[in-house]
């Protein structure tokens, strides 16, 4: 018997992305995340000079790496790879130690109140019961995509093959599952 | 789901031990914990379908309830205008529903001044009782026009009803005169139609877009951003005029930067080049307009270098667009906006857009402007009205904007000054204020101060105590949208559709829903007979129940969708307009009858001296301007707001990113401290703020002091002489260090 293994990733379409923050908002209330901290933020990069300018906005969260610096810089096995490896903590393994904060790129991680280290789950909690992340839900513009890259059908596999896109630090060799679409 | 929960704690183990072994720790003494997957446990074990009130567009929702507590609010994927989803706001009603600083209780003020915000706690029994006594003695001495309802929001509805059947027209919105109404008569002048809202517009079939001013994004109307982005990703080619470089210019292929107050002759010259070089949709003027020689005349000296020195866009540039915007015809849109109220000739600068969308022939076409339809239902029969609803006393003698089509508020407000309109003189002596802040709203506040302090009675019903709450002498709070049904009103839209507004939750402390204090202030007046039900959800039904609607279904799902009919010629659509002509009237005859100009005349507007900066607002996606300031949840993203400032300039006056500034206008109102952004997304000659921050309500604890609050710095307006709406982008502001 051999299932294909899954890979979940996300496609966030720099293009159609307004910045309107209904995807922080929309994790906030999904996942009960605690007041002053949010699990997914936006980015907007301007660059150039009055009037030659450009933009682009990003919704940015945890990369959910296929080789993650926080899950290998656990000393409790807290932080670890779930289905679809998907980066997840467990929080009654979490001692708050603060290494996978140091190690993650990308500056996903943050401490929960309740005496955790939280982030981004891709809302497996949903996923495992068939419905898509929070996030990807509200998205009023359709920036955000969900699926199994393994399964070329799937929005995020036809998106990585049709468009041109780009990770976050490529450089930190983590090989991100969070995928800009430009 | 079992199954899967399984599958994963398998799959979670292996994952586990392959970190464990990759990093050669043991954790063993962090106990035997299995990888679970933490569900947050925010799904409701109920789900209740309604509509939003976070801002005016009326998206569907369903709110989860658990244990009676709201714990998120998603989009209804069956409603046509969230189709599932939600703009920040939306989900933010929690934030409102829980919002400490709610009004809790009736409130009467017995000593002191208006706006000293000192107010006793009473029974409804004894506000209601106060209220309706004043308001029959008014209507008794002065007569019931004497009343004014400023009104904003679905649930205003039932006070409308309540005013008219009392005996007075001046039922009026800031969001007309200060918003939205120089569109409305621009494009009913021309087309013989508003565009409404939600806007009739399909952003999303269009090929061309041309924003001018309007900056889809910030402002985050569901639908037509869903329809905006759903156009870029087809490839729409985005065509934005704006000082500033918004969201939209973002997404432009051209981003021209005009300069402040000179749009009229952009689109003048863009209507030269498209009639000059022969690019206009020459069958469809001819059969559907009238006045096109007229025009050709109008703008045959407009040309594109003449419309650079005054604009700043490159002739090149601006002939370029104009063959982009014909080109792409009848699918290139060119936005009508939203708030036009701008430097004073907004109505004509509307009209200029009307007929530059009357070129292109996109009026009744796909990717343009389309003609909604919507469901009926029948209205709950009730006795004529006492009043007619055009008895407005906004205006001397009633006649000053024949085109203004609503009551405009700003003229309310003088006409409760003695000696400030004509008529029979008698100033207006009470308003009842529904959910609008009218400090924020209304331009030239100290005009506001005088009107409040000068009526008999000042009534506010509102769920938050904002501002002009201070002011009133007696505070009816309202509960929020979740908590109420509201009257039923079909929305016209692109296909026809049904829904309703239902409670999630029973009201919080002693709050109210607005039908209810309507009722009950009705009965007070002998005006039960206006409202022959009990409870405006027994209305609904029966309104419903009389339409031959499935009323159980509807509440099941919140929406009923009507079957489509066309809406542009594409589906069959036959072209009709409403106009005197019944033609689309480039020209306008009406206009030229009312002695103003026919055609969209250029008007040069004052700039701003050196040193000065037109001071120019908008929004936030995340907020709907002071509504949602004070609201924790919406904020925990966007706390206040900035003054943008050209980083060039910022730079040249010693002025650093992040530094706190104050704004001075040309009146010398300062404004309070507010953080400086210095930035190359602007023009040197203006300054950018979000409206609706910098409260002073002292019930407002969160959003009190936060931010700085632009209307405040609106002591000067341009009213236009065919809307009569104010202009308010006329004033001027130096930059300080705070």
């Amino acid at each position: 018997m051999s299932v294909p293994k899954k890979r979940y990733a996300m496609t966030v379409d720099t293009r159609t992305c307004v910045g309107c923050k209904a995807c922080v908002l929309s994790c906030k209330a999904e996942n009960d995340v605690p007041d002053g901290f949010c699990r997914d933020w936006i980015v907007e990069d301007v660059r150039g000079e009055f009037p030659l300018l450009a933009a682009e906005i990003r919704s940015e969260r945890c990369n959910h790496c296929s080789d993650a610096p926080c899950v290998k810089n656990c000393p409790t096995g807290a932080s670890h790879v779930n289905e679809g490896g998907t980066v997840l903590v467990t929080h009654g393994k979490c001692s708050g130690c603060k290494a996978c904060i140091a190690a993650c790129p990308y500056d996903a991680r943050f401490v929960n109140p309740k005496g955790y280290i939280d982030k981004c789950t891709f809302c497996l909690h949903r996923v495992q019961v068939g419905v898509l992340p929070a996030c990807v839900t509200v998205c009023p513009t359709r920036t955000l995509a969900f699926g199994d890259l393994n399964d070329p059908e799937s929005p995020v596999a036809m998106n990585l093959s049709s468009r041109r896109w780009k990770v976050n630090h490529p450089e930190s060799g983590a090989q991100p599952n969070l995928y800009f679409l430009l | 789901m079992a199954q899967s929960r399984r599958e994963f704690i398998k799959i979670g183990g292996v994952g586990a031990a392959a970190a464990v072994a990759g990093t050669g720790l043991a954790s063993q003494w962090w106990g035997l914990d299995p990888d679970v997957v933490h569900d947050p446990g925010t799904d409701g074990d109920k789900i209740v379908p309604t509509f939003c009130e976070l801002c005016f567009w009326k998206c569907g929702v369903l709110a989860h309830v658990k244990n009676g507590r709201v714990t998120k609010i998603v989009g209804n994927p069956a409603h046509p205008l969230s189709n599932g989803r939600l703009c920040p706001r939306g989900t933010g009603g929690t934030g409102l529903l829980y919002d400490p600083d709610r009004l809790k209780k009736p409130l009467l003020r017995r000593k002191g001044n208006r706006g000293d915000q000192t107010f006793e706690e009473v029974s409804w029994e004894t506000a209601l009782d106060f209220t309706a006594e004043k308001l029959l003695k008014i209507q008794k001495e002065c007569g019931p026009e004497k009343v004014a309802l400023f009104s904003h929001g679905f649930g205003g509805s039932f006070f409308k009803h309540l005013l008219f059947a009392y005996g007075s027209g001046n039922v009026t919105a800031p969001s007309y005169g200060q918003c939205r109404g120089p569109r409305e008569v621009g494009f009913q002048l021309t087309f013989g139609s508003p565009v409404g809202s939600p806007e009739t517009l399909d952003v999303a079939n269009a090929r061309v877009i041309t924003l001018i001013g309007s900056h889809l994004g910030e402002n985050m109307h569901n639908t037509q951003v869903q329809d905006f982005a759903a156009a870029i990703a087809k490839g729409a080619t985005v065509i934005a005029v704006d000082p500033r470089f918004s969201t939209a210019a973002g997404k432009a292929k051209y981003w021209l930067p005009i300069k402040p107050g000179t749009d009229m002759a952009l689109l003048l010259a863009w209507m030269h080049v498209i009639i000059n070089e022969g690019l206009y949709d020459r069958e469809y003027v001819e059969t559907h307009a009238t006045g096109f020689e007229e025009l050709r005349k109008h703008v045959a000296d407009k040309t594109p270098e003449w419309a650079f020195t005054e604009t700043t866009i490159r002739p090149e540039v601006i002939v370029e667009t104009a063959r982009v915007i014909a080109g792409a015809r009848p699918a290139s849109l060119i936005h009508p906006g939203r708030h036009t109220t701008w430097y004073g000739d907004d109505a004509q600068r509307s009209r200029a857009v009307a007929i530059l969308n009357a070129l292109v022939g996109s009026w009744g076409r796909r990717g343009g402007i389309f003609v909604p339809s919507s469901m009926k239902v029948p209205a709950t029969p009730v006795p004529a009205y006492a009043a007619k609803p055009k008895t407005a006393q906004d205006h001397p003698n009633g006649v000053a904007y024949p085109f203004a089509d609503e009551v405009l508020s700003h003229g309310v407000c003088d006409a409760t000054i003695p000696g400030r309109i004509g008529g029979d003189g008698c100033p207006i002596k009470a308003w009842i204020v529904y959910g609008t802040n009218l400090l924020q709203a209304l331009p030239q506040r100290a005009n506001v101060l005088e009107a409040i302090q000068k009526l008999d009675l000042l009534v506010a019903i509102d769920v938050l105590p904002a501002e002009i709450v201070g002011y009133a002498d007696v505070v009816l709070p309202e509960c929020t949208y979740l908590e109420r049904w509201d009257d039923i009103a079909p929305v016209p839209w692109r296909e026809p559709f049904l829904a309703i507004r239902q409670p999630v939750v029973p009201p919080l402390f002693d709050s109210k829903p607005g039908w209810w204090i309507a009722k009950q202030l009705a009965n007070r007046m002998n005006l039960g007979q206006y409202f022959p039900w009990d409870d405006a959800g027994a209305m609904v039904e029966a309104r419903l129940a009389a339409g031959g609607y499935d009323v159980a279904a509807l509440k099941a799902k919140g929406v009923v969708r009507g079957k489509p009919v066309p809406t542009t010629t594409e589906d069959g659509l036959a072209l009709s307009f409403a106009t005197p002509s019944k033609k689309i009237e480039l020209y306008s005859k009406q206009m030229e009858a009312a002695g103003l100009p026919p055609l969209p005349p250029y008007t040069r507007h004052e700039q701003p001296a050196s040193g000065q900066f037109r001071l120019l607002f908008g929004r936030t996606p995340v907020h709907t301007f002071g509504r949602t300031t004070n609201n924790r949840f919406l904020s925990e993203v966007t706390k206040d707001n900035e003054v943008w400032l050209n980083a060039k300039i910022a730079k040249e006056r010693g002025l650093a990113n992040g530094e706190r500034v104050v704004l001075v206008n040309q009146d010398g109102v300062r404004s309070m401290p507010a953080k400086l952004k210095a930035t190359q997304r602007i023009r040197p000659d203006c300054v950018f703020v979000v409206h609706g921050y910098g409260h002073t309500s002292e019930g407002l604890k969160f959003a009190k002091n936060r931010g700085v609050d632009d209307s405040a710095l609106v002591t000067k307006v341009a009213v236009d002489p065919v809307a009569g709406s104010t202009g308010m982008s006329v004033n001027f502001v130096s930059v300080e260090r705070a």
